[in-house]
């Protein structure tokens, strides 16, 4: 699925958040979102998910104008997410979670019986084994450690199914194990699936995107392949040459 | 932890003792304490539909007497206006709640917590208003009276009458299985684990392609239709109907059950119904300020019993 913002501004209050921020990513493409802190990473993905209207611009999916569209009509076209902060179903179990996202694109929650759902049930029981979770599934989603928390809400986005998927911070407060698990599980995504993926871990970036855009004050300073952000001179004076 | 598989048949255990223990009461209760078993089973229908809103669907409702009363009220106009038939007068209280729960709905769903709280009990305070002023209708606050209890086609022959506490408590226990049954399909079915992922999570609900006002607002819809329904039973076990019904206390009363009891299981607000009840009859007899007393046990149970009578009972579930 094709994403594309153009001219998006969000300000709260006197305070801007972004600034004309244009974005085009391809169907199937890899893009990585960098920037320091309050750069306005976690706001483009939350006015391309619907979360926030923008104050000026609009959003794109697969040519269609969706920028007044209600989050969940968005999801239903396709467009996925994960949270910075992990945001799941506390007091559900593990499978429990993953079942809501594969009942949400399956069959919905319009069911006033306990159905049996055998092909849901049979691809939550796939899913959890692909994502390494199977042992977790009765546990409550209150119960889990960080990381495993971090890998469920990854879980429960990929088992949406979507064909564009946002991803915000998958990295962060990973151990090294966990990050390279997590690395190899986004890399194995199909590759029609269109990723925008917020990320401090630069080395994940660089394996997983293609083309990286460069955010620092809401404002896009670069947009292009990792050689030529490296070389950017803007990019190079906000990261201090660290990049 | 138990696993789930040995949850099921121990809940059924318990249930079926709860429901046996219930259906022997006219056997050997004296006669006020079937009165008051009545009024515990129909109070505890009442808090099993607030449950369904509390526990599953996360909506903390302070108004739920809105639609006691409006169900109350309905079955009782059409009563005096002699329409006889059980079915027809429950139809009739639960279409009414469900009507009248409509535009509430529509509106307080906008917001959650503590506002929801505070717009759904506002909401209930108009119609007590309404009910008090609108006097052509309701009478004011001296209420309806003389409502009659609907005849039971075919019984008569066999000499039963609703106007027998026997037979009427068997309609309550049978109307409060019923209910039982239906909010606990609802609460495994899909659409329950909905409101649950709704309850606990409404931003990645949406992000997974639930509209999630839908199912809220759907949700609010059969808890009030099944609060309407005890309000029914309310008017014809009394023979009245006053705004009193609709009085935010008892709105209050079912939150007191439904946390006593332990939300999120329907079993709960049962108990907790007939805790609240019994422990109203057996304070006021003895102090007037029986509330105080109540209101402690409130506090004591949210702070110390936060999962109710029935984590009690169930320690690892």
């Amino acid at each position: 699925m094709r994403l594309s913002v153009a001219g998006l501004t969000v300000r709260f209050g006197a305070v801007g958040a972004l600034n004309r921020v244009d974005l085009d990513v391809a169907a199937g493409e890899r893009r990585a979102v960098i920037g320091p802190n309050g750069a306005g990473k976690t706001t483009l993905l939350d006015v391309i998910a619907g979360e926030l209207q923008p104050t000026e611009g609009s959003v794109h999916l697969e040519g269609r104008d969706a920028t007044r569209l209600a989050p969940w009509r968005r999801a239903r076209l396709g467009l996925g997410r994960t949270f910075q902060r992990s945001t799941l179903f506390d007091q559900l179990t593990v499978a429990e979670n993953v079942t809501l996202a594969v009942r949400g694109r399956l069959s919905g929650g319009w069911r006033f019986w306990p159905a049996r759902e055998r092909a849901v049930n049979a691809e939550v029981a796939r899913r959890l084994e692909e994502g390494g979770i199977a042992h977790l599934a009765r546990r409550r989603a209150a119960s889990l450690g960080h990381g495993e928390r971090r890998i469920l809400e990854i879980e429960v986005a990929l088992a949406a199914g979507p064909r564009a998927l946002l991803i915000d911070e998958p990295m962060a407060g990973l151990s090294g194990a966990e990050r390279h698990k997590t690395l190899e599980r986004l890399q194995a995504l199909p590759g029609e699936v269109t990723v925008v993926i917020v990320e401090h871990d630069l080395d994940a970036v660089f394996a997983l995107a293609k083309r990286i855009s460069v955010l620092d004050h809401g404002v896009k300073i670069a947009d292009g392949t990792a050689a030529e952000v490296r070389a950017n001179p803007l990019v190079q004076e906000v990261y201090l040459g660290a990049i | 932890m138990i696993p789930d598989r040995f949850r099921i048949p121990w809940r059924a255990g318990i249930l079926a003792i709860l429901a046996l223990t219930l259906a022997s009461v006219p056997m050997w209760a004296p006669r006020f304490w079937i009165y008051i078993a009545t009024q515990a089973l129909i109070f505890a229908i009442f808090a099993m539909s607030l449950d369904f809103l509390l526990g599953y669907a996360g909506l903390p409702s302070f108004g739920h007497a809105a639609f006691y009363g409006v169900g109350a009220y309905a079955c009782a106009l059409l009563a005096l206006r002699q329409v006889d038939g059980l079915l027809p007068l429950l139809v009739v209280g639960a279409g009414a709640a469900a009507l009248i729960a409509v535009p509430i709905g529509a509106l307080s769903l906008r917001t959650t917590g503590i506002y929801f709280l505070m717009l759904t009990l506002a909401f209930a305070q108009m119609l007590w208003g309404l009910a008090v002023n609108w006097t052509s209708l309701t009478r004011g606050t001296d209420g309806l009276i003389g409502i009659p209890r609907p005849t039971l086609a075919g019984l008569e022959a066999l000499n039963v009458s609703l106007y027998q506490r026997g037979p009427f408590f068997f309609l309550c226990l049978v109307v409060a299985i019923l209910s039982f049954l239906l909010l606990e399909m609802l609460t495994r079915s899909p659409f329950g684990k909905t409101l649950e992922g709704i309850r606990d999570n409404e931003r990645r609900m949406r992000a997974l392609g639930y509209p999630s006002f839908r199912y809220r607002f759907a949700a609010f819809i059969v808890a009030s239709a099944i609060a309407g329904i005890a309000g029914s039973l309310a008017a014809m076990s009394n023979g009245y109907a006053t705004p009193d019904l609709l009085y935010w206390t008892v709105s209050g009363l079912a939150l007191v059950a439904v946390v006593v009891g332990g939300a999120r299981s329907l079993v709960g607000p049962v108990l907790g119904a007939f805790a609240v009840l019994f422990a109203q009859l057996g304070l006021s007899t003895y102090v007037d300020r029986w509330e105080l007393i109540l209101g402690a046990l409130f506090v004591a149970f949210v702070l110390f019993v936060p999962r109710g009578l029935v984590g009690l009972v169930s320690r690892s579930a």
